[in-house]
């Protein structure tokens, strides 16, 4: 077993998941805003509804399929690149694993009959297929994210030199903390695909200005947009108390604490600096984190110093990270707030340049935050596979020349990418007026 | 029945509806590849039109296939994905150029010649993806995979693989084009499918001869058990009824029925497959029983496939339904 093999099979896993979550994300939350312009259409009789609810079930049906290959592929790399851990827990873990297969089942059974049954079926029943299909995709990323759950918390075992025994599944699958994953992923899903949505739609306004359909468009993305953004900071902060207390090598390394302490400060921004102790550059509140974590501004807080050197996560990685979450974060949701404030005082989406400008740029906030958040809690669990009971060097498959695998699917990877995004710019780019400037648009009614 | 017996029949069931669906989209990717004649373009526009609704529901069956053998015989999903990791892992490049070819050819519709493009990335990857498939399942039951610390191409480049590999793909293709031929009601484009399938069903015939003289030395166990176990040869016998009733059925034209007996013959080679591999998941090393997860896991995963087939199954009665019906408007 070379080193480099390690790194290059979580390079590998790392690309695969990074890759397919955003897909995944899209293929959960799209189809929730899809039967929401459904809803619509059948509310205002505007065939506008119906028209981004057809260009939406286009972008759902790109997205999922590379979303289902690219699962298909996670599901062997699950072996081909960590055996050691799917050969002693795979039965532990397997029952989410098979409910998660289940729901994927429905969400592409559903989602078939939606995409290509529009005039075949009853509208009532090709609203049901929509409703099914975010029902089981949300259903899917709930019994996935337990997976990660309990590979942060692993419980529903007794373990004896020669693997699990008296094993639970059920037990294992609720591990302690599902509540606040399961609820912090589902909500990031939402979040990042109705930002995307948002700034794509207001990319085309500021062009564009005045375009009805991507009002409208705007109209069905922002209410999940404000609403995902005010709600995820509280179910964040919730999750994260869970941590300081489940896992404190994770809130430590995170938060750069390198120190024990009561009373400890919360650090904004800053670079640990590993080899030192310390943390640089970095803005502190006092007591900030004690009162964070633990409700109390006086409370003990775990520092790295308190677990073995070999047990710490790549400290600078796990904390840039959780300040890049954090940040787009907060600057979503003061972005909802004010979103939402000036809706109320004027009883209208605000549409300005300004506002559309934000949007613009707040558009792959989601993207980035739930990468973030995914990065932190992986890379804050290293150096083990399954927390305090399998190292992810003991998991790893002996099969060599992982750098073959790992380039080989890079390259997939990007590729597929940049097509996405291509045929992506072609749909919208097929409900923009072609060489016709909106003004010339007026004229010509 | 011991609940290892039923995981194992619910694999085996996973595997089954897998060929029956997957493999026959994969058989539709082989005939837009071989697409030619008069009528070439209307050959493409029909299996486009009778995979786009189903190719990713079609498609999960492998997926659960491989949940059911990681929770059910986590050692077996292991010691193969070790084993076959170069095979493996360009099955699935084939699957992920497959589908996102096929996507992007759907929903790019412009320019002809892109489209060509995608067209030939989507069927060239269902030539290699069923091909890989068969020698993975060959080298399950070669029986020379051992710990795979051999060499990463030890064990599965074997001419038993090889064979079972050609013989997967001229199935599916005899398979699809079975399918095909039901799936229009134009005279001219029934006749293009029934020719493709009475070639491949040949096809079939000489690669199924080609692995069983192969499998003597390439697959000893599996010769024993497709010899001597009387579950296995009743099954290869009755496969070699409805490939005969398939045959005579698609001489005398009648598609609907060669469909199902086409069908019929697949479900029983893949069941008489597993039939006589049985006790072993890999041989020699995994059987059935020394590779099975604990009791209580198995229990508790047998209950969560039943709920799923209580979901899953009405559903695609419904699917199977909406795409029977005509358009409600044209």
């Amino acid at each position: 077993m070379h080193v480099m093999d390690l790194l290059y099979a979580r390079a590998q896993m790392g690309l695969s998941l990074a890759f397919h979550i955003l897909f995944a994300a899209a293929g959960i939350a799209l189809p929730l805003l899809m039967v929401l312009s459904d809803l619509k259409a059948r509310w205002t009789r505007d065939p506008d509804y119906t028209a981004l609810s057809v260009k939406l079930a286009k972008g759902t049906a790109i997205l999922f399929a590379v979303g289902a290959v690219s699962g298909t592929v996670l599901s062997f790399e699950l072996g081909l690149l960590w055996p050691g851990f799917m050969g002693t827990w795979g039965e532990v873990i397997g029952l989410p694993f098979a409910l998660e297969g289940t729901a994927f089942f429905t969400e592409a059974v559903f989602l078939g009959i939606y995409l290509y049954g529009r005039d075949r079926i009853s509208p009532g029943l090709h609203l049901f297929s929509g409703v099914m299909v975010a029902l089981s995709g949300a259903a899917s990323a709930f019994f996935v994210t337990l997976v990660n759950t309990f590979m942060n918390d692993p419980v529903g075992f007794t373990l004896t030199a020669g693997g699990p025994v008296d094993v639970d599944p059920v037990a294992a699958m609720f591990s302690p903390g599902w509540v606040h994953q399961t609820s912090h992923t589902l909500l990031a899903c939402y979040q990042a695909s109705a930002f995307a949505m948002v700034g794509i739609h207001a990319l085309v306004l500021l062009r564009h200005p005045g375009l009805a359909f991507h009002r409208k468009a705007l109209s069905v993305a922002l209410p999940l947009a404000c609403l995902s953004a005010l709600v995820q900071p509280l179910v964040g902060h919730q999750s994260a108390e869970h941590v300081a207390r489940a896992q404190p090598v994770k809130l430590a390394a995170a938060e750069g604490l390198f120190q024990t302490q009561r009373g400890a400060p919360l650090s904004v921004g800053g670079l640990p600096d590993v080899e030192t102790g310390t943390m640089r550059y970095a803005l502190e509140l006092p007591r900030g984190l004690s009162l964070l974590a633990f409700s109390d501004p006086n409370a003990e807080v775990k520092g790295l110093d308190a677990f073995p050197r070999d047990e710490w996560p790549p400290v600078t990685k796990v904390h840039l990270a959780f300040q890049v979450m954090v940040g787009a974060g907060s600057a979503m949701a003061l972005l909802a707030l004010v979103t939402l404030v000036l809706r109320w005082r004027r009883g209208a989406w605000p549409e300005g340049r300004r506002m559309l400008g934000a949007w613009l740029v707040c558009g792959p906030l989601g993207a980035v935050a739930m990468e973030a958040g995914w990065l932190v809690t992986e890379w804050g669990r290293q150096p083990w596979i399954l927390r305090g009971v399998m190292r992810t060097a003991d998991a790893v498959t002996p099969v060599g020349s992982l750098a073959v695998p790992f380039w080989t699917f890079t390259l997939v990877y990007l590729f597929l990418g940049v097509m996405v995004v291509f045929l992506l710019v072609r749909q919208v780019a097929g409900t923009v007026p072609h060489a016709r400037a909106p003004h010339e648009v007026a004229h010509a009614h | 029945m011991p609940t290892e017996l039923l995981l194992g029949g619910v694999l085996v069931a996973a595997l089954v509806l897998y060929a029956l669906f997957g493999g026959a989209d994969f058989g539709g990717g082989v005939w837009d590849l071989l697409a030619s004649g008069p009528r070439q373009a209307r050959q493409r526009e029909l299996i486009a039109r009778a995979l786009g609704p189903v190719w990713e529901v079609n498609h999960v069956w492998l997926i659960l296939a491989v949940v059911i053998l990681f929770s059910a015989f986590p050692r077996a999903f292991a010691a193969l994905s070790v084993s076959l990791h170069v095979p493996l892992t360009l099955l699935l490049l084939g699957i992920v150029f497959r589908g996102t070819a096929f996507t992007f050819r759907t929903y790019d519709a412009r320019a002809d010649r892109v489209q060509r493009r995608w067209g030939l990335v989507f069927s060239g990857a269902s030539v290699l993806s069923p091909a890989l498939l068969g020698l993975c399942v060959g080298a399950m039951a070669g029986g020379e995979l051992g710990a795979g610390e051999r060499g990463l191409f030890s064990g599965w480049l074997s001419p038993f693989a090889l064979a079972v590999g050609v013989f997967a793909l001229c199935l599916f293709a005899f398979l699809a084009a079975v399918y095909l031929t039901a799936e229009t009601n134009e005279p001219a484009l029934q006749e293009d499918f029934r020719r493709r399938a009475l070639g491949a069903g040949v096809a079939v015939f000489v690669a199924a001869l080609g692995v069983l003289v192969l499998a003597r030395g390439g697959a000893p166990r599996v010769w024993v058990g497709l010899t001597t176990s009387s579950y296995a040869l009743a099954l290869h016998g009755a496969t070699a009824v409805v490939a005969v009733l398939a045959f005579s059925l698609l001489l005398t034209r009648r598609f609907a029925w060669a469909r199902v007996a086409a069908a019929a013959q697949v479900g029983l080679i893949v069941a008489g497959w597993a039939a006589s591999q049985y006790p072993y998941l890999v041989v020699p090393d995994l059987t059935l029983q020394s590779a099975a997860a604990s009791p209580v896991s198995q229990r508790v995963l047998l209950m969560a496939l039943a709920v799923g087939a209580a979901l899953i199954f009405p559903s695609l009665l419904l699917l199977f339904r909406v795409f029977r019906a005509p358009p409600r408007t044209s």
